[in-house]
């Protein structure tokens, strides 16, 4: 009689990474403007081989979080990253929907 | 995000209580807190809206820029009463992200043909609410018109704490059933709690408007409160 969400399993699977010892990042949507493919609020959760679970964005910019969260992993340091059509990388990483979302990714400790 | 953190949120979730994960974006720093612990937080108010509103988002406050972060559990409807009116109720509040339970022990009423993909319970409420765990994320709504269904279901919604308990009915019988209740040891503060006549005054006609009717007032106490007017 309960019906899971989808960012259910992301945060399950970060803590059951995290207590296998894994490096895991943690990359969550903070904000978005114009028509973004999925709420503030979304999860990709990543673990230090890139097997991640979730999604920022439905695809567009998850390989670009998949990289910088493996920094992340290796030093800690948490970043705020903005993806949308406004940026010159717009076609590299861009949104097809014309938004722009905020991403920030940090590990877990 | 601290492991200690995450493990604590998962376990809100799983009790299906709300908790928001609040990140100062400029240090970092973060913490949970829980839904019964809001009122202590430097942010309560905030909060507090944030739960209302049940989304995530950005908040300017002292100190800087915070990143809410909301976790409220999936709303359930449950129903006494798999009548003309649920038929047309269960599948809007299935369109409103509700998972619906009908319990009604009269078999003819509660059949699969008449509730295509709605779990039904035909079973008294004594046997079927234990089994669904009415919470503070539940909305009951009483439709059968019979005391003997209804009223056993209102006490347990209104023990339970449901945000939304309505019940279908005329003054008249409202008025019996408000007897029948004290009578049953409620208090005058839980009974005042019940919406009666259901559903906000639209003058809905069809059993399709009243599902209508019910589901807006539902609407409007999940997002404004016990005590806001429509």
């Amino acid at each position: 009689m309960t019906k899971t969400q989808a960012s259910d399993d992301v945060l399950t699977m970060a803590e059951r990474w995290r207590r296998e010892g894994r490096g895991v990042a943690l990359a969550t949507v903070v904000e978005t403007w114009g028509s973004a493919p999925r709420p503030v609020g979304s999860h990709l959760v990543i673990d230090e081989h890139d097997n991640f679970l979730g999604s920022v964005s439905g695809g567009c910019v998850e390989g670009d979080v998949i990289v910088e969260a493996a920094a992340v992993i290796k030093d800690g340091k948490p970043k705020l990253l903005e993806f949308g059509v406004a940026d010159e990388t717009a076609w590299k990483a861009g949104l097809s929907c014309g938004g722009t979302i905020r991403v920030y990714i940090e590990k877990v400790e | 995000m601290r492991l200690d953190l995450i493990v604590a949120l998962n376990a809100e979730r799983t009790a299906r209580r709300a908790a928001i994960i609040v990140t100062e974006l400029a240090s970092g720093a973060q913490r949970l807190v829980r839904e019964q612990d809001v009122d202590q937080d430097p942010l309560a108010a905030i909060l507090k809206a944030q739960i209302r509103s049940g989304k995530s988002g950005t908040a300017e406050a002292e100190g800087g820029r915070s990143f809410l972060e909301l976790h409220v559990p999936p709303p359930r409807m449950v129903i006494t009463g798999a009548v003309h009116i649920s038929q047309a109720l269960a599948p809007m509040a299935r369109m409103l992200a509700y998972d619906v339970t009908i319990v009604d022990p009269r078999t003819a009423f509660a059949t699969p043909e008449r509730f295509p993909d709605v779990p039904l319970l035909a079973e008294w409420p004594d046997q079927a609410l234990p089994k669904i765990d009415l919470d503070h994320w539940t909305a009951f709504v009483a439709l059968t018109h019979d005391p003997k269904i209804d009223e056993p279901a209102l006490e347990a919604a209104l023990r339970a704490g449901c945000f939304y308990v309505g019940a279908l009915g005329s003054k008249k019988t409202h008025a019996r059933r408000v007897e029948h209740l004290r009578a049953r040891g409620l208090g005058e503060e839980a009974i005042a709690r019940i919406h009666a006549p259901i559903g906000l005054s639209i003058g809905a006609a069809t059993p399709a408007e009243i599902a209508v009717a019910i589901l807006a007032e539902i609407t409007l106490r999940l997002r404004r409160g016990p005590e806001a007017k429509a």
